[in-house]
């Protein structure tokens, strides 16, 4: 099933079981969706619950955070998660913090999707990558799927999730297709918040990933493999909360850690997991904490330039050989 | 007014009532408040004069020329031809917009063959509005823009070589192959971009107007005001920045015009399904300032509004709002399968070409041959094919250049682990920008 299909079929299947599930967005109606995600949504539900709106982000995510005030569950999709900028006053502290300010008396039921980091070619304002930015904010929920059985189970749990949840799509995944489960197809499938999922075992080095950099890690596995190193890849699935015993119990197996992201380096999430791993198992790493980032520069246009930019499954690689001491100097020395 | 857009997407009549007195009537409220400087509001009232008429049933004829100078309107009584250009103005802005078609064209090609990725917007259909208004310029006024920035650029004078390399991604474009199609810059032709979100232009060339009225007043520089254009589409005037612009513009009366580029279509989103009242030019006078609504695939028209709207900035009388009706031929960008457009409605407007259209005025009104407008076509031919042959063959950027240009002063970049700036180590751009 592609990622495509399995977020169609989540959205569908939530707005049929309950009707106060209703769709916002640019795009999402007449023209099925920017990335076609919502596609044959309008025709099914009407234009009162998908609704096509005007260019104003600030405008209908405020609508819709005041519609989930008031017991409506909105789902508002941004084209890209850099327009969400414009309406970032809205998702932090209309959303966010008014279960807290409220003391529980007025719950945020919404959830902010589309898609998040680096396309391929767009430009430094559409490549950015929110999660951490998003997932340093008390009070909101970020889930970051990579599979199409991560899409369908966050997205329904999202929805009917009563806090506000931030879900980071990935435009490059849309269209990869992964094996599904009679059990992932049934209507009633949900995955629990804050759980990672082990993608693939492993007992020399942890890798942690999420969305698109999922697909590398497992990449860089099968590379590693060939070298005798065994890697476990962990999928984190959910940016906050962030299953901390999971990345721990692995780390105290395996001993080493490398973490993977595609945004900024600084107060990333590789950030926030070394942190968490130092403050709960120091005892048991043998070797520094790898952290592989997105470049600490803009998102350049030009098509090499941005392969520079972005992690490519050769750094995960090195990372992991650093990280098992098994020789490979820093970046900085290596010719390209 | 229905008849003038895709009556399929349009289900109730416009209130075409109160906007003359509502405007009239708050016209006392508008006045800025009295300061000790004229820079920041002056007690002279402005002043709104006549409006187009509203109920007439075509918008499609041009509301010329409405509420501004009265010296353009002695203008045109004076001048005893009624030729609206010279021979030379006929040819530089046919010149201009067929470098316009003929570059966008180019790149539609180059994008398929792969010489360019990304999102990439086409301007063509639109070529009056930037060819209109830009050739009034001068090299010191600022330009601002959108993602579909080719032609502006290319208007305001970039090299069709500059603009062509940044879009291949190489290190001879104009922002050395780090911005791409939607961020045009050079500080060289004061184009100030090139942005990706909607509305993001806007305020940035209201900035840019402030600059200008400031240098002039605080700064004693120079003798008459910079203008600003800042161009923006349709949807752009949904969103609240264009809003909170208009009213500081008036407010501060900064040399800027607002040029609506309104092609009816933010991608797949009619116009008048987004919008309560669909008529843009309105919304400059409930701010303060003149609206007018010009056709904008007749580029003569454009540039009668252009001159007034231009002059009015220059001698300081404040901003003014110029909605431009016109149509984009191609999608909304080259990955946009355009389904949700009525064929009519782009045969109506393939009809209206700009290009063809002065053409056919200046062979009419004899201020030039044929042959004349073929030797111009086959010389704009040359120079976008000229382009493309530089853009392929300038090289990539080198991997050293991945760390340039984030700062002004690259001292941002911290102290590495030997205690001295990072920066100062030959070495550094060769990393991958460890933290």
């Amino acid at each position: 099933m592609m990622v495509r299909e399995a977020l169609n079929s989540a959205l569908d299947e939530e707005m049929s079981a309950d009707p106060k599930v209703l769709l916002m967005g640019e795009e999402v109606g007449e023209y099925q969706g920017a990335y076609k995600i919502s596609k044959g949504l309008l025709e099914k539900y009407g234009p009162e619950r998908v609704l096509d709106t005007p260019i104003t982000e600030a405008g209908f995510t405020g609508i819709g955070v005041g519609a989930a005030f008031y017991g409506l569950k909105p789902i508002v999709e941004f084209m890209t998660f850099n327009f969400s900028m414009q309406a970032i006053d809205h998702i932090i502290n209309s959303a966010a913090k008014t279960s807290y300010m409220s003391a529980g008396q007025i719950s945020v039921p919404i959830v902010f999707r589309g898609p998040n980091g680096a396309a391929a070619g767009v430009g430094a304002q559409h490549s950015q990558c929110y999660a951490s930015w998003y997932a340093s904010c008390p009070g909101l929920k970020v889930l970051a799927p990579y599979s199409s059985e991560d899409a369908r189970g966050l997205l329904k749990a999202a929805i009917r999730d009563p806090d506000p949840v931030v879900f980071l799509e990935n435009e490059l995944l849309y269209g990869e297709s992964f094996p599904v489960s009679a059990e992932v197809l049934d209507s009633s499938f949900c995955l629990p918040i804050g759980k990672a999922k082990i993608e693939r075992e492993g007992k020399d080095v942890t890798i942690t990933a999420f969305s698109k950099m999922v697909g590398y890690a497992l990449k860089a596995a099968e590379i590693l493999a060939k070298d005798g190193i065994s890697a476990e890849i962990i999928n984190l699935r959910s940016i906050r909360p962030l299953d901390r015993p999971a990345i721990n119990a692995s780390v105290r197996k395996t001993n080493r850690l490398v973490t993977v992201e595609e945004g900024f380096p600084q107060h990333g999430v590789g950030a926030e997991i070394c942190a968490s791993i130092i403050e709960d198992s120091f005892g048991y790493l043998d070797a520094p904490v790898e952290r592989i980032t997105g470049a600490d520069v803009p998102m350049p246009y030009a098509a090499n330039l941005e392969r520079m930019a972005l992690p490519q499954v050769d750094d995960i690689v090195r990372a992991a050989r650093r990280a098992c001491y098994r020789s490979v100097p820093m970046a900085a020395a290596q010719s390209y | 007014m229905a008849s003038a857009f895709s009556a399929t997407k349009f289900t109730q009549p416009l209130p075409l009532n109160t906007s003359t007195s509502r405007s009239h009537g708050k016209q006392s409220v508008f006045d800025p408040l009295k300061s000790s400087t004229s820079f920041l509001g002056s007690t002279r009232k402005l002043r709104f004069t006549s409006f187009p008429k509203l109920n007439q049933p075509n918008s499609h004829r041009p509301s010329l020329v409405v509420a501004v100078s009265e010296a353009v309107k002695e203008k045109k009584l004076k001048s005893t031809s009624n030729l609206l250009i010279t021979k030379e103005e006929g040819l530089e802005l046919y010149e201009d917009m067929v470098l316009g078609r003929a570059f966008e064209d180019m790149c539609a090609q180059m994008y398929y063959r792969g010489k360019m990725f990304g999102f990439v917007h086409l301007y063509n259909g639109q070529e009056a509005v930037s060819t209109g208004f830009i050739k009034l310029l001068k090299k010191e006024d600022y330009v601002v823009s959108t993602y579909r920035d080719h032609v502006h650029a290319l208007s305001k004078g970039v090299p069709a070589r500059a603009v062509m390399s940044e879009l291949f991604g190489k290190t001879t474009g104009c922002c050395r192959g780090q911005g791409g199609s939607m961020h045009m810059f050079s500080k060289e032709h004061n184009l100030l971009g090139g942005f990706a979100f909607i509305g993001e232009g806007i305020p940035v060339a209201t900035g840019a107007a402030f600059t200008s009225k400031y240098k002039r007043e605080v700064l004693k520089e120079g003798d008459s005001e910079d203008v600003t254009l800042a161009f923006f589409g349709d949807g752009t005037c949904n969103n609240g920045q264009f809003f909170e612009c208009l009213n500081l513009a008036a407010l501060w009366k900064l040399p800027i015009v607002f040029v609506v580029e309104n092609n009816l279509w933010a991608i797949g989103m009619s116009h008048l399904r987004a919008t309560s009242d669909p008529e843009i030019w309105k919304k400059g006078p409930a701010f303060g300032m003149p609206g007018v609504h010009v056709d904008g695939m007749d580029v003569l028209k454009v540039r009668e509004v252009a001159k007034a709207a231009i002059g009015r900035a220059r001698r300081g009388e404040g901003p003014t709002l110029v909605e431009c009706e016109t149509y984009r031929f191609r999608g909304h960008s080259l990955a946009d399968p355009d389904e949700l457009r009525d064929p009519a409605e782009k045969a109506h407007y393939a009809a209206r070409d700009p290009i063809i259209s002065l053409k056919k005025y200046i062979i009419e009104k004899s201020l030039a041959s044929e042959a004349e407008l073929k030797v111009i076509e086959k010389k704009i031919d040359e120079v976008v094919e000229d382009a493309v042959e530089f853009a392929n063959e300038s090289p990539l950027p080198p991997r050293s250049q991945l760390l340039e240009n984030v700062f002004a002063d690259p001292k941002g970049f911290g102290i590495g682990p030997d205690g001295r700036y990072r920066c100062e180590d030959p070495k550094f751009t060769e990393g991958t920008a460890h933290v």
